[in-house]
């Protein structure tokens, strides 16, 4: 099972409760910002009416976890992405893999952490749903298995095919995410990221690496056998010069 | 004290001092950095994450210490013995280098405390746990190797002897962990298919990534040699380097090929012809560190010429350095929608670092028997103490 969440882009209605819960639930400093920042887990932005929240998305195969050295960053059973602060090392790998540009940084620490929503993985593992979806008051976020989040969201398309864009988003974006979105206007005029890739970006470098053990066998064996060739062959040249 | 041969000549003149400068001024940004955050000395952002710490001090450092694997590749393993007495000072090169590398990495790492984690927390679907691992693992290599020349200084001839022993083996792991990361370094780009422009990103940035630095890591032999022996007062040993001109001619016309192919591949040459901002650096990487070398020493003229095989050798090595930063920072800037410049005080941090690895060079080839006709090394001559790398094969066994 895999839990996630559905943002419905034609139900928010921009009053920010979802990130001033987010705020509170996981003791964030500071005031709500208009962006996301390693204090500010979610926001939400209007781009000409229309509303979209920024947050983690929750990849079924992250990129984040995938490339971090340390497993700081992992996708729990559940679907969450969560992230251990505690073996992070600040190499801030994360930060560039991620397609969505999601976890951000204490730069003004001399003791940084990374900083992402983590979908309120304790919440979740007590079986509540997540404190933006219970302080929605629109119910724009829904929290869900992701299973029932996408048949939930094709039936509100079905209901209104006119309201809503023919797609979701998040069902194939980078292998699929946790978060799924629905929106009336295209996905790019809400600065949604676009064209990305069908294929899980992990699977890119898992190519690579999978191969390493196979290459590095051939590779050691060639270069001893090199060296074996050249040397008997130095051996018998200097063999025959010496006759 | 024994008086070192010819290069007894340590006052503090103008490179002295201004090393002296920046490193001075290296400690004072890195406490800066360990009180007030990277934000007070980096221009690194949210949208920025990576800058000239990982582009420059990490992607290039390593790169450049490719010099090592390929000259030791060369004696022990393909037997061309006459590249002997240039084992040392490129086994050297590359010590620094990865040094230089884990150096700048403390200070760009947010918790570089944390640093040995990656011992005790394994991630094997990470490249950068690879990195890791190789770099810890190759520096040991490298140490190792360079250890019979700090150890024959000291007069411990038998235990000396006793690594020379291993030397193939040795040279083998270290060639694996070279082949290994000199690539994963291209491979940790691998990840960002929708933000790496497509005239850098391709599949084939691992094996583009290792072909470069055989490249480069070649004109560093060049260069250093060049220097040491200005330095030093010796005579550039053209008929070894020349040769190593014309690898470079095979090697980079080989590396050029397959980027003119990736980059027909993604269709990318729009922005190349389109003169965009991409276009024209690419333009500015491939001409310097590709073309030109290529033309100048593929000429016999004028790569047996000191000047001129020294110069092909710089601009391959420039070029090698434009296309790191290319591929960490240019290609990185549309997707992140900033332009990112590096302040002065990392700019500051990465040329104190190069000035640092050159002064521990130069100290090094001072004290050290380096240089076959530097001091140091006539002693390792005598029968009593052959040196692992000047000993000849035979002998060794």
């Amino acid at each position: 099972m895999t839990v996630g969440l559905l943002y419905d882009s034609t139900r928010c209605v921009g009053c920010h409760a979802c990130s001033q819960a987010c705020k509170e639930q996981n003791k964030l400093p500071g005031e709500v910002q208009d962006h996301t920042t390693a204090y500010t887990w979610t926001v939400v932005k209007e781009h000409e009416g229309a509303f979209v929240r920024q947050m983690c998305m929750h990849c079924l195969e992250p990129s984040c976890a995938s490339v971090c050295p340390v497993g700081a960053l992992h996708k729990t059973k559940e679907g969450p992405v969560v992230y251990d602060a505690k073996k992070c090392m600040g190499c801030r790998y994360c930060m560039l893999a991620c397609p969505f540009e999601v976890p951000k940084y204490q730069w003004d620490r001399a003791v940084p952490v990374v900083g992402k929503c983590i979908m309120c993985y304790d919440r979740v593992k007590e079986g509540k749903a997540t404190a933006c979806a219970e302080a929605c008051p629109t119910q724009a976020t829904v929290f869900g298995e992701r299973k029932e989040l996408i048949m939930d969201a094709r039936e509100r398309m079905r209901a209104n095919p006119s309201g809503y864009q023919d797609a979701i988003y998040g069902i194939k974006e980078v292998g699929g995410t946790g978060v799924l979105m629905l929106s009336g206007v295209p996905f790019a005029s809400l600065g949604l990221k676009t064209g990305l890739p069908e294929e899980a970006p992990p699977m890119r470098t898992w190519q690579v690496l999978s191969k390493i053990p196979d290459f590095v066998a051939i590779w050691a064996a060639s270069l001893y056998a090199i060296h074996w060739i050249t040397k008997r062959r130095d051996d018998v040249a200097k063999a025959e010069g010496g006759e | 004290m024994d008086t070192p041969v010819r290069n007894d000549r340590f006052r503090a003149g103008f490179w002295t001092v201004l090393c002296a400068l920046f490193t001075l001024a290296f400690l004072v940004i890195a406490v800066l950095r360990f009180t007030k955050g990277l934000g007070a000395v980096t221009n690194l952002s949210d949208r920025f994450p990576w800058g000239l710490w990982i582009g420059f001090d990490l992607l290039c450092g390593v790169g450049l210490a490719a010099g090592a694997f390929t000259v030791t590749a060369c004696v022990h393993l393909f037997n061309l013995k006459a590249y002997e007495p240039i084992v040392r000072p490129t086994i050297l090169t590359g010590f620094l280098g990865y040094v230089f590398v884990i150096v700048a990495l403390l200070l760009d790492l947010g918790q570089p405390w944390n640093i040995w984690h990656a011992i005790i927390y394994w991630n094997h679907h990470s490249v950068m746990f690879e990195v890791a691992w190789c770099v810890m693992l190759y520096t040991t290599v490298l140490s190792i190797e360079f250890s019979p020349v700090v150890l024959e200084r000291f007069g411990f001839h038998k235990v000396a002897h006793m690594i020379h022993k291993f030397i193939t083996p040795l040279v083998i792991v270290g060639v694996c962990l070279s082949t290994l990361h000199q690539s994963s370094l291209g491979s940790v780009y691998l990840i960002v298919p929708s933000k790496l422009h497509p005239i850098w990103y391709t599949p084939m940035l691992p094996l583009l990534f290792f072909t470069s630095a055989v490249g480069a890591g070649l004109g560093m032999v060049v260069i250093e040699s060049y220097l040491s022996g200005r330095a030093f007062g010796r005579h550039l040993e053209m008929d070894l380097l020349a040769p190593l001109g014309r690898v470079m001619v095979a090697v980079l016309s080989i590396y050029g090929l397959m980027r003119i192919q990736t980059i027909a591949h993604n269709g990318a040459f729009r922005d190349i012809i389109g003169l965009t901002y991409e276009g024209k650096m690419f333009i500015l990487e491939f001409a310097i560190g590709v073309l030109a070398p290529v033309i100048l020493l593929a000429i016999d003229k004028v790569r047996n010429n000191p000047t001129g095989l020294v110069t092909g050798a710089f601009l391959a090595v420039m070029g090698f350095v434009v296309n790191r930063l290319n591929v960490s920072v240019t290609g990185m800037e549309r997707s992140a929608g900033i332009h990112y410049i590096p302040s002065a005080m990392e700019i500051t941090v990465s040329i104190a670092l190069v000035g640092i690895g050159m002064a521990i060079f130069a100290l090094a080839c001072r004290y050290l028997p380096i240089f076959p006709d530097a001091k140091g090394a006539k002693r390792s001559r005598r029968p009593a103490s052959p040196s692992p790398d000047l000993v000849p094969a035979e002998e060794g066994r």
